[in-house]
């Protein structure tokens, strides 16, 4: 089964009823997929071919929607770059998978042409939403620029598919990912793994056609983007919203437009359980997920507390496979600490350092089996080789997470730890390498060290410890800005410690223990000279809610 | 109200760009051109409690408040009102 016979076969079951809604705009899912076929068609027309990898840098929109299956449509690969992504990791990524075309907003041309330009492989750059996109061809020499609103509207572009070639064991995304080595590698999935997980997924959220979801979640985040598969597979409504800044906002939007599913990450909950829920009504409100990090046990009593009929899914997964786990609602006041057992059409055991199958009741890393795990990664064939090895059955791979777990009797699942240093904060995966590389690049910085310190509204906040170069005295305001200008908003480090050196183990790497027991001093590490610059930059995370320790 | 904007972009400026002057005008989105993000909102309100002494309620964390200069001077206005009044 093709990943866009979602929609397909939707169309088919509601073709007038409405598919999606973003601000203003309502769209059903005729013309969803009438949208979708004739950029498909024009995405063959600008050279798109089978297996193309097609960047898609776009916002929570109505026409991000449509291009994943325009994509899809079309027989290419597409890949979801989040919106704060700079233009060199941006280049990047379209460089790593050899890109063919690239859809992307007006307003982020000008920044990105420069690279655009040197990045080899792309052939064409789709500017959606600014008409006048035809005009700043000359801003990305040697690449066809094209309004994507000038293209569908040739009139030659028929309004069905175009025939398809591909088959699902073809790639159907890349999904990029923080690895601990610091450059992001992009996950292969194929249709067949895609269709498995939406399916499993909607399969124990119980989704029908009447269905409203309201998703926060970027598209570029794969529990976003699986919002819009998944309503596509059950014919439901989704809600595109483009940030969680307003919750009071989102709170009202969910109560008028009844909202009955309501996908977060531990940052919302913390930020809903702030506001007093009983001003909206949310009758409707059938379900609400958890998944990224963790709930706080403390949040989840909160919740239950206060919309006691709403269902709350606790669940666990990774990029690698989208989802593994979910603890059945019904088990959340028994299990609050737990994210369940494995979804339908999937299984799951821990295993020792050995590669040993270990008991219920133990402690060990977390493997996966089912259809939903990936192909590998793009060309990274030992990173490949190292999470995916062999199953039970002759030329089977199974995903060894890199998480380990524990068990109960009953087989139920608790998250223990990574087994390498990733940090999740807001829900998204941070490579602390990428972070340090990136402080490390700034002239003033000797070396740095980055780590995640547990934190209630985000999960895990991102505290950087950075040695000057001699002689030099870097601001934590000027090596904010410098993260920030070069990496995604959700790895900006919340707070920056100055050190004339840091802490060594005896093999002389960083000790990031000694610098995480620093952090949990009552005395933290203060900046020579300098505590102004790192109260205002860290204020932030004061506020409110206090950081976690 | 000059003054209000300014304070707001100076602090805008320090606390979400990290001293870079933005390229936004006072009219604009602080979502959209990706200034300020859910946690920001909070250091926000943390700002004008503080700076203008003024109380936001849970129903004012809206962007019609909030997401812009222009929003945010009117909005402090509004709420400075009935002191000086």
């Amino acid at each position: 089964m093709l990943l866009e016979s979602f929609l397909e076969a939707s169309v088919r079951r509601h073709a007038d009823k409405v598919a999606l809604v973003c601000g203003r705009e309502r769209v059903t899912f005729a013309e969803w997929e009438s949208a979708a076929n004739r950029l498909a068609r024009g995405l063959k027309a600008l050279g798109v071919r089978r297996g193309d990898r097609v960047a898609i840098h776009l916002e929570n929109s109505i026409e991000a929607a449509v291009a994943v299956f325009a994509v899809l449509k079309a027989g290419g690969t597409f890949l979801m770059v989040n919106p704060t992504t700079k233009p060199a990791k941006l280049a990047f990524i379209l460089n790593d998978c050899r890109a063919r075309a690239l859809l992307l907003p007006e307003k982020r041309l000008g920044p990105c042409a420069e690279h655009l330009s040197e990045s080899p492989h792309l052939a064409a750059v789709v500017v959606v939403s600014g008409s006048a996109a035809a005009r700043e061809e000359a801003l990305v020499a040697g690449k066809r620029v094209v309004a994507a609103e000038t293209l569908l509207a040739d009139a030659t572009l028929a309004d069905d598919c175009p025939d398809k070639e591909h088959i699902d064991v073809d790639l159907a995304a890349l999904v990029y990912t923080s690895g601990s080595t610091g450059q992001p590698k992009g996950v292969m999935l194929t249709h067949r793994n895609m269709v498995a997980a939406a399916t499993s997924i909607s399969t124990y959220l119980e989704n029908r056609p009447e269905d409203v979801i309201l998703s926060v979640l970027p598209l570029s985040f794969d529990y976003g983007l699986y919002q819009v598969l998944m309503a596509a597979r059950f014919g439901g409504t989704v809600h595109l919203e483009r940030s969680f800044a307003y919750p009071h906002a989102i709170m009202q939007r969910v109560a008028a437009e009844r909202v009955t599913g309501l996908p977060l990450v531990p940052t919302m909950l913390a930020m809903l359980l702030q506001m007093d829920l009983t001003r909206y009504d949310l009758s409707n409100l059938r379900y609400v997920t958890n998944t990224g990090a963790a709930l706080p046990v403390e949040h989840i009593r909160q919740l239950r507390q206060r919309l006691p009929h709403v269902a709350v899914y606790s669940m666990y997964g990774l990029t690698e496979c989208k989802r593994v786990a979910y603890l059945p609602p019904a088990e959340i006041d028994a299990r609050p600490a737990s994210v369940g057992r494995a979804m339908p059409n999937c299984e799951v055991y821990l295993v020792d350092d050995a590669g040993q199958r270990l008991p219920a009741g133990s402690t060990g890393e977390l493997v996966v089996r089912g259809g939903n795990v990936m192909l590998g990664y793009w060309e990274r064939p030992e990173e490949t080789a190292a999470a995916l090895r062999p199953g039970p059955l002759p030329g089977e791979r199974v995903l060894y997470s890199g998480d380990l777990f524990r068990t109960d009797a009953e087989g139920y699942l608790y998250f223990v730890g990574r087994k390498d240093d990733i940090i999740k904060s807001r829900g998204e995966k941070v490579s602390p390498r990428e972070v340090e590389d990136v402080l490390a690049s700034h002239p003033d910085v000797a070396e740095a060290a980055v780590l995640g310190v547990r934190d209630l509204v985000l999960g895990q906040a991102i505290h950087a410890f950075v040695a000057p170069a001699t002689g030099a005295a870097p601001t934590a305001q000027e090596l904010l800005r410098h993260c920030a200008s070069r990496l995604e908003d959700f790895m900006v480090p919340q707070q920056i410690h100055t050190s004339d050196c840091l802490p060594r183990t005896p093999n002389g790497k960083i000790d990031k223990q000694a610098l995480r027991a620093a952090i949990l001093a009552p005395a933290p590490c203060t900046p020579p000279g300098d505590p102004g610059d790192v109260a205002a930059a860290v204020s932030a995370q004061e506020i409110g809610y206090g950081s976690g320790w | 109200m000059n003054d209000l904007a300014s304070r707001l972009r100076h602090f805008i400026n320090e606390n979400f760009l990290f001293g870079t002057p933005g390229d936004f005008g006072d009219g604009d989105s602080l979502i959209e051109h990706g200034i300020i993000d859910s946690t920001g909102v909070l250091e926000l309100i943390a700002f004008l409690e503080k700076e203008f002494g003024v109380t936001v309620s849970d129903d004012e964390l809206l962007p019609e408040n909030l997401d812009s200069i222009e929003n945010l001077v009117a909005f402090v206005g509004r709420k400075q009102a009935p002191a000086h009044a």
